[in-house]
């Protein structure tokens, strides 16, 4: 046993006989998140594929079998891309799809030019203030979401307080139309997802060595180029995260569209709402969904990895 | 360096190497010589904390000065102060003439190696050196060209496309040299350059650093809490202390002459006796201490008898051995408390009759068969000369 000789702490002996099928500490903490993710995202994803697969029918469940005995009593898997075929050949969808992505894409970017200042300036600040600022960031979320994008109904709409706040400053004289258009679903995601693109952020921004930025001051940089030369490319992975944050429910976003957004505003949140509960055709619903998913998913994982590869480097 | 090839990088004509320490290699010693960097009566306060307090100091080209102290003396202020990170409270800092006081950090022909080396981890190292010249307009060939010059200068050409989180400490170390002293700055300011070092490195470090003062004349201000770092690197030191500058001097001046206690006590290993002056003339001095008895002592001029002095005797200027010492030097009896073998030395405290510890080095150049050890009685014997008569 010359090996052992050589590592000063010997290995955990190997378990011998019935206590190898026991599971050992580690599964089991492992096992926790692993059976939550099986149960609520792995097996209603199946459902959903295997619903995507079928045939709108009038019965209950609205769906075909996946299974049918035909007339030998042989056993015969029905499945087909029809639904999915569908979707490329109707406009609507592909315009929903176009247009879910350029909303989430463009609120994103509201997001990121408004909350990264705030987060910057939070991170920047000393103890005391920091503290109350954050609590400043989350306290929205005390109140309903639904209430809070009720609340901006009353802001923008034609007798709201913008309008007539405007209209007595003498600043316009007819009021703005601002209910039901894309303006009022961008404010409406840019408000309720801006804490999610300032946590990471700040959290990212917190960790910056304030001596990064006097080495660059120090070494000709004003503080404009030190910004965009240090600070910025250090912050990368916050932007990152942040934008991940609001562009992913963005996209299928639902509620902001209904309540603020006209009849033009084309979301797939609301194709989807239609296709499940007013033209009760599942399938179809099913395949919007697992596409839209799929189209989120890719741009993740591919980000995932290419930082995962410049990490390695 | 190749003294024959004209380098680039060599913004004044250096000193040649073994060149004799003229008196324009010590221009603090000529009293008409203009100080390179003249601070005038600078005060920091941080709310009712004053950091730096009304301190003045000049400083020549060429030096390479050393702000020595604890941690929270104000040397790392004055440091600051001098980058342009921190703004005096009063008082006023002249760069070649030039008052700084309304000149930005990234206006200033100065240039800072951090602490923490603040190396921008994004960058390789050729692009964290190429930093500054990219900042001040120069093209990406020209930039890269110089350099390629100063990671020969530092040796570090085959990591130049290495990140900083792939160096070792040293490396990453010698990168932040190098990008501090990439735009040619008038003056380098050092913050603790060596101490995130271990210590043999540290040793190395320190003769390669004076290596590159000397080949680029640039004047360089170190600050350290390190004594060893700051008597081998320094033309000077300027020992801080709260805030103040305790005392201003070459390495020599400061460890044999200190001007108070706690310079002494500072600066290497001290005994220190309180006494009262006994006799005070021009050619001989006397001091009567309670745990050495009457002491001869170095003349000093302007005491007065009765005053109260203190008598500060390096460890290794006094004698020990078993027999009475003949001639006129200081004896004391005490007996060998504690030894410890040292390798180039070896430290005894020997206990003297009031109780009193003294500490007494030597050295293990002629280490003889029979050492003296523990619990032998022994003469301590040190010159006039050895001592030092402290007011402060």
């Amino acid at each position: 046993m010359s090996a052992a000789d050589n590592s000063p702490q010997p290995a955990r002996a190997p378990r011998r006989g019935l206590a190898r099928l026991l599971p050992t500490g580690r599964t089991l903490v492992i096992a926790i998140p692993m059976l939550w993710l099986l149960v609520f995202f792995l097996v209603p994803f199946f459902v959903l594929g295997r619903i995507s697969l079928a045939e709108a029918i009038i019965a209950r469940p609205p769906y075909s079998p996946l299974f049918e005995r035909d007339a030998e009593g042989t056993l015969a898997i029905i499945a087909s891309l029809e639904n999915y075929r569908f979707l490329l050949q109707d406009a609507l969808y592909r315009n929903a799809y176009v247009s879910s992505i350029r909303i989430a894409a463009i609120s994103t970017l509201f997001a990121l030019l408004i909350g990264y200042p705030i987060a910057y300036y939070i991170a920047r600040s000393p103890e005391p203030r920091r503290t109350i600022l954050l609590l400043m960031v989350v306290l929205p979320f005390w109140t309903s979401f639904l209430l809070r994008v009720y609340a901006w109904q009353g802001f923008l709409r034609r007798e709201g307080l913008i309008n007539n706040t405007l209209i007595s400053l003498g600043i316009i004289d007819q009021p703005l139309v601002m209910m039901q258009t894309d303006f009022a679903v961008y404010i409406g995601i840019v408000y309720t997802y801006l804490p999610f693109m300032i946590l990471p952020l700040y959290a990212n921004l917190t960790k910056l060595d304030g001596a990064l930025l006097e080495a660059a001051n120090d070494l000709g940089a004003s503080p404009m180029v030190t910004f965009f030369t240090v600070t910025l490319p250090l912050s990368l992975p916050g932007i990152v995260a942040g934008s991940m944050l609001v562009f992913i429910p963005a996209i299928g976003e639902y509620v902001i569209p209904a309540l603020l957004g006209g009849p033009d505003t084309l979301m797939i949140g609301r194709v989807l709402w239609d296709e499940f509960f007013q033209a009760r055709d599942w399938p179809v619903a099913s395949a919007v969904a697992i596409v839209m998913l799929v189209l989120v998913v890719a741009p993740i994982m591919w980000l995932q990895s290419v930082q995962n590869r410049r990490e390695l480097q | 360096m190749n003294p024959q090839a004209p380098d680039p990088l060599l913004p004044v004509a250096a000193r040649p190497a073994g060149a004799p320490l003229a008196a324009e290699a010590c221009p603090w010693t000529d009293p008409a010589a203009r100080p390179f960097i003249a601070i005038r009566h600078v005060t920091k306060r941080f709310g009712d904390f004053t950091a730096v307090n009304d301190v003045s100091l000049n400083i020549y080209r060429g030096e390479l000065f050393c702000l020595l102290g604890g941690s929270g003396c104000g040397k790392s202020t004055l440091l600051r102060m001098l980058a342009g990170f921190e703004k005096p409270t009063e008082g006023q800092i002249l760069l070649d003439g030039q008052d700084m006081a309304h000149v930005p950090p990234d206006r200033r022909p100065t240039n800072m190696m951090f602490q923490s080396y603040a190396l921008f981890p994004h960058m390789t190292v050729e692009k964290n050196v190429a930093y500054g010249l990219l900042r001040e307009g120069k093209s990406k060939a020209e930039a890269y060209a110089r350099v390629a010059e100063m990671l020969k200068l530092v040796k570090l050409e085959p990591f130049a496309r290495r990140k900083p989180h792939q160096l070792s400490g040293g490396q990453r170390q010698r990168v932040a040299l190098a990008r501090a002293l990439i735009k040619q700055p008038k003056l380098l300011l050092l913050d603790e350059p060596l101490g995130a070092l271990d210590k043999k490195l540290r040793e190395e470090t320190q003769f390669e650093l004076i290596r590159i003062q000397e080949t680029l004349g640039v004047t360089f201000i170190v600050v350290t809490h390190d004594q060893d770092e700051a008597m081998t690197l320094a033309t000077r030191i300027g020992v801080m202390d709260d805030g103040v500058i305790r005392q201003v001097g070459e390495p020599h001046q400061i460890y044999e002459e200190p001007a108070s206690r706690y310079v002494a006590d500072f600066i290497g290993t001290v005994n220190l006796f309180e006494g009262q002056v006994a006799m005070a003339a021009p050619d001989m001095m006397r001091v009567d201490t309670p745990a050495l008895g009457a002491v001869n002592t170095r003349p000093v001029p302007g005491l007065t008898r009765g005053q109260t002095v203190w008598l500060a005797i390096r460890p290794e200027r006094i004698g020990l051995s078993r027999e009475r010492p003949a001639g006129d030097a200081n004896t004391v009896q005490g007996v060998v408390d504690d030894v410890a073998y040292r390798g180039h030395m070896s430290s005894y405290r020997v206990r003297l009759a009031g109780g009193q510890m003294l500490r007494v080095t030597q050295s293990n150049l002629d280490r003889d068969a029979d050492p003296i050890s523990w619990d032998e009685p022994v003469f301590a014997s040190f010159s006039p000369a050895a001592t030092r008569v402290l007011t402060e």
